[in-house]
C-alpha cells in the first residue's frame, strides 16, 4: 500500500488547516453561505436533508486496518455509530456537524485519509479494480497509475474549476471491475507491440441525464507521457466544454458533439504542445510510487483444497471468492447487502471486526467496491473457515455476491437533498423478494438511483431502476440491458413508471419472463434480454 | 482588516492603460482584455508589444481563465496577467499557480486571509507557470 | 394552507422549524407562518445563520403537522429506513 513521505503529509496537513480556516470565516460570518457552499464542497461536505455529510477519499478503494478502525472510530466519535459505502469506493458519513469537521478531517490526516476533491467541479476520487494486485487476469497493478493521478489532480492550479465533476477510473485487466468506459476518463493498462506497458485512452463516457459509453481516443499511450496526455485531455475541457447548461457540462458532451475522433486530434494538437513543458515526472517517481505496491509475499505452496462439507460454507466460498493469481489463496468479497438491510452501510463494529480480520488473515488490507461491498484481497484458503464464521457471527457472511439480493441503491431520498425518491427501501424490498429465487437465476445486477443524477448506477444494471418525483409522489421507473463491465451497455426504459409496490411487482414479472425465456440456468438475465430484446418482458409487464 | 481592490505581486510599475477587448485589439496595443471564451492562443503574436493581459473571471466557478493564463505563460508572455471580476481569496493559490500575477476583484479581498491563503501549501504535486519545483522534483 | 418555515442550523446541519419566536427541532413546535413567511425569510436570509431557508406546505391532522411532500416528511422524521433513529414527529411509516 501506499505510504505517505513528509510531502504528502505536508500537503494532507495544511489542507486541513486551510478548512480549518474557511469553517472559522463561515462560523464568524466573515463569508456568505453562498461563497462557502463551493469550499466546503471541494472537501467533500454536503448539507443534506437532517444534518452534513461528509464525503471521505478512499483512494482506489484502498485502505489498511489501521484505515479501517479510523473509519469506525469517527463513525461512533462524530457520526451515529455507522457509515456508507459509495458507488466511489468512497464513505460517507451522514450526521456530521460543520463545527467538528475540521477536527474530524485532522483525525483522518493521521492515518493518511483525506476528503480532498470529494465533491465539486474538479477531479475526483481515482477509482480502480478492486481485485487489483490479486487477480489472475490483470497485466499489472493498476494502482500505482492512479496513485500518479491522485497527486497530480490535488489541488490543480488549472483544473479546480472545471465545467462540472470528473470521474477517472484505471484498470489492469481486460476483465473490467472499474466500468472503465462509464467514466469521464477510463485507462486500461495494456501491452504495446514490444511488450512494455502503456495505458489506452477512453474519454467522455458517464451516466446520469444523458448516459454514454466512452470511445477510445488513444489505443496506446507510454507510460512516459502520461500526466502531459492526461493535461491536453483537461485543458481540451477545461476550455471548450459547455459551462452555459449543467446538464450538458460533462466531457462526454463535449466528446460527443465533437466527434471522437475530432476531440483526440484536438487532444493531440494540445499534447503537442504540453508535452515539452517538463509535466511528466521522471520513470523514478512511478517507480518510487511502484515499490509501495509490491504484492505481499504469499506461500505459492499454500494448500488448495479444503474442506466444503458445510454446504452453507461451501456456497459462501463459491459465490463470494474468486481465484487468487497464487495459488492456494482467494480473493474474498464481504457482501454489505444482507436481505433486508441497507445496501453499503456498515456499522462501527462491523467495521473494527473487518479490520481485526484483514489484519490476521488478509495482508492488512481491504478494498471497496463501486457495488459497494469489501474485499479482503489475499486470503490462504486454508483460513477461509475461520474467517466466514467470523464474518457470519457478525452479519456479514452473505454469500449473495452479483446476484439478485446484492443490490447496487444511492442514499436516495432518505437523506440526499438532490433525490426524488427513496432507493434504499426499493433495494431492501427486491433484495427481501428475489433472495430466496437467487441461486437459481445466478448473475443478476440491480441498480438503484433516487434522481436522475445516477449515483445508483441504474444505466448500468442488468435491471436499473430510477426514481423520479410525479407531482409530489415517488415514481419508479425501470430499465432493462445494462452493463458497467467488459461487456458495457446502457439500460433502456421499459414503460411507463410505477409506484412502490408497482415496481417491486414489476421486477419481479421481469424475473418470471427470464426464467420461462432462458436457455438454461447458464444463460444470464443480461444475455436473454440481449438474446429476445424488450418486447416478451414489456408484454408481461404492462400487458 | 486591511482590504484591496487590487493585489499586485510584481516589482516593476503598474501598467495603467485601459485593456480593450480582443475584438477591439489593434497590433501594437499595449493592454488586452480576455473574455473566458476568449481564445488566448490569438494573442501569441502579439505577446511583443503586449504589457498586460486582463483575464475576465465574471464567475469564480468559471475557470476557464486558469488555462488562458497558463497558456501565456507557456507562449513566454512574462509581463502581467491580472484576473479581474468574481475573484475570491480562497482562489489565489491556484490563480497565482496558474501564471496570474495581479488580481483586481468586484469585492474587496482581506489582505490578511489572502496572505495565509498563499503562504499555506509549503509543498505541490505538479509543475505549473509559477515554475514551483513540484514534490517529485525534490523526492529525486 | 399552513405554510412552515424550516431550514437546517449552520453549526451542526440540523432541521429547524420555526416557532414563533425562534427555532425548534421539533416539528410539533412549528407554527403556521400563513402571510408573514416572506417577511421572515427576507428577515432572516440576510443572518446568514440558517441554511436552506424555505416556506414549505403542510396539512393539520389530529395527531399535528403533515408535510405535504416526502421530502419534507423524511425531513421532520430522519431517514424512513432508520427507525431507530427517528425524531418523534410522524411516525416513520406516515412517510
Amino acid at each position: 500500500m501506499y505510504r505517505y513521505d513528509e510531502y504528502d503529509q505536508a500537503i494532507v496537513d495544511a489542507r486541513v488547516a486551510e478548512f480549518r480556516d474557511q469553517v472559522a470565516r463561515r462560523l464568524n460570518n466573515e463569508i456568505s453561505e453562498d461563497a462557502f457552499k463551493p469550499l466546503r464542497l471541494m472537501n467533500g461536505l454536503y448539507l443534506q436533508l437532517h444534518a452534513y455529510m461528509l464525503r471521505v477519499a478512499i483512494p482506489y478503494g484502498t485502505l489498511d486496518s489501521r484505515q479501517m478502525r479510523m473509519l469506525a472510530y469517527i463513525a461512533r466519535r462524530y457520526d451515529r455509530g455507522y457509515g456508507h459505502f459509495t458507488t466511489r469506493q468512497n464513505i460517507q458519513y451522514n450526521w456530521i456537524k460543520l463545527a467538528e469537521a475540521p477536527d474530524l478531517l485532522a483525525e483522518l490526516a493521521t492515518v493518511e485519509m483525506h476528503a480532498f476533491q470529494t465533491s465539486g467541479n474538479c477531479i475526483r476520487n481515482i477509482s480502480s479494480d478492486q481485485f487489483a494486485a490479486a487477480a489472475a487476469d490483470e497485466i499489472a497493478d493498476p494502482r500505482p497509475y492512479a496513485e500518479l493521478l491522485r497527486q497530480w489532480s490535488t489541488l490543480h492550479p488549472e483544473f479546480s474549476f472545471l465545467p462540472r465533476k470528473f470521474k477517472i477510473a484505471v484498470t489492469g485487466s481486460n476483465i473490467d471491475r472499474a466500468a472503465i468506459q462509464l467514466h469521464d476518463i477510463g485507462l486500461q493498462l495494456v501491452r504495446g507491440e514490444t511488450g512494455e506497458i502503456g495505458l489506452k485512452v477512453l474519454v467522455g463516457g458517464g451516466m446520469g441525464r444523458t448516459p454514454m459509453l466512452a470511445p477510445v481516443i488513444r489505443e496506446y499511450l507510454p507510460v512516459a507521457d502520461f500526466l502531459s496526455y492526461m493535461q491536453a485531455v483537461l485543458r481540451v475541457y477545461n476550455r471548450h466544454g459547455r459551462r452555459d447548461n449543467i446538464y450538458k457540462a460533462r466531457i462526454k458532451i463535449l466528446v460527443n458533439d465533437l466527434g471522437a475522433e475530432e476531440f483526440a486530434r484536438q487532444v493531440e494538437e494540445e499534447w503537442a504542445l504540453v508535452k515539452p513543458l517538463g509535466l511528466d515526472p521522471p520513470a523514478s517517481e512511478l517507480a518510487r510510487i511502484a515499490a509501495h505496491f509490491q504484492p505481499p509475499a504469499l506461500a505459492a505452496d499454500a494448500p488448495v483444497d479444503i474442506d466444503l462439507s458445510d454446504p452453507a460454507f461451501a456456497k459462501w466460498v463459491a459465490v463470494n471468492t474468486h481465484p487468487h493469481k497464487v495459488p492456494g489463496h482467494a480473493i474474498v468479497t464481504i457482501s454489505l447487502k444482507a436481505p433486508g438491510e441497507i445496501p453499503g452501510d456498515a456499522s462501527a463494529a462491523q467495521m473494527d471486526l473487518i479490520a481485526d480480520l484483514a489484519e490476521r488473515y488478509a495482508q492488512d488490507e481491504i478494498r471497496v467496491t463501486h457495488a459497494q461491498n469489501l474485499v479482503l484481497p489475499h486470503v490462504r484458503r486454508a483460513d477461509l473457515f475461520a474467517l466466514w464464521q467470523a464474518l457470519a457471527g457478525a452479519g456479514l457472511a452473505t454469500a449473495n455476491l452479483d446476484h439478485a439480493s446484492d443490490i447496487i441503491a444511492c442514499p436516495g431520498l432518505d437523506y440526499c437533498t438532490l433525490a426524488n425518491a427513496r432507493s434504499i427501501p426499493i433495494a431492501q424490498k427486491l433484495a427481501v423478494m428475489l433472495a430466496p429465487q437467487e441461486s437459481d437465476l445466478g448473475e443478476l445486477k440491480i441498480k438503484v438511483s433516487g434522481c436522475i443524477n445516477g449515483c445508483g448506477h441504474h444505466h448500468a444494471g442488468h435491471i436499473g431502476i430510477l426514481g423520479v418525483d410525479r407531482r409530489g409522489d415517488e415514481n419508479y421507473q425501470l430499465l432493462l440491458g445494462g452493463s458497467g463491465a467488459e461487456d458495457a451497455s446502457l439500460a433502456k426504459i421499459l414503460g411507463a413508471g410505477f409506484d412502490e409496490n408497482g415496481i417491486v411487482a414489476a421486477v419481479a414479472t421481469v424475473v418470471d419472463v427470464y426464467k420461462t425465456l432462458r436457455t438454461g440456468p447458464e444463460e444470464r438475465f443480461l444475455d436473454t434480454y440481449r438474446r429476445v430484446g424488450p418486447a416478451p418482458f414489456k408484454e408481461a409487464v404492462y400487458g | 482588516m486591511a482590504e484591496a481592490a487590487l493585489l499586485r505581486w510584481r516589482n516593476d510599475p503598474e501598467q495603467t492603460a485601459p485593456a480593450v477587448p480582443l475584438a477591439d485589439y489593434q497590433p501594437g496595443g499595449i493592454a488586452v482584455r480576455l473574455a473566458p471564451d476568449d481564445d488566448a492562443r490569438l494573442l501569441i503574436p502579439h505577446l511583443g508589444s503586449l504589457r498586460r493581459i486582463d483575464l475576465e473571471f465574471p464567475k469564480f466557478r468559471d475557470g476557464r481563465g486558469y488555462s488562458s493564463a497558463a497558456i501565456l505563460r507557456e507562449a513566454g508572455f512574462a509581463h502581467e496577467i491580472r484576473a479581474v471580476g468574481d475573484v475570491q481569496v480562497d482562489q489565489l493559490a491556484f490563480l497565482r499557480r496558474a501564471g496570474i500575477d495581479a488580481v483586481a476583484p468586484n469585492r474587496p479581498i482581506d489582505l490578511g486571509v489572502a496572505e495565509r491563503t498563499l503562504a499555506r501549501f509549503a509543498h505541490v504535486y505538479m509543475p505549473a507557470a509559477d515554475r514551483r519545483q513540484p514534490v517529485w522534483a525534490k523526492r529525486g | 394552507m399552513p405554510r412552515l418555515l424550516t431550514g437546517n442550523r449552520l453549526e451542526t446541519g440540523d432541521v429547524l422549524w420555526w416557532s414563533g419566536s425562534g427555532w425548534s427541532l421539533h416539528l410539533k413546535d412549528a407554527v403556521d407562518v400563513d402571510a408573514d413567511g416572506e417577511a421572515l425569510l427576507a428577515q432572516l436570509v440576510p443572518q446568514e445563520r440558517i441554511s436552506d431557508l424555505a416556506l414549505i406546505d403542510a396539512d393539520v391532522t389530529p395527531s399535528g403537522w403533515r408535510p405535504r411532500s416526502t421530502r419534507e416528511r423524511v425531513r421532520a422524521v430522519g431517514p424512513s429506513v432508520r427507525p431507530d433513529l427517528a425524531l418523534p414527529s410522524l411516525p416513520v411509516e406516515a412517510i
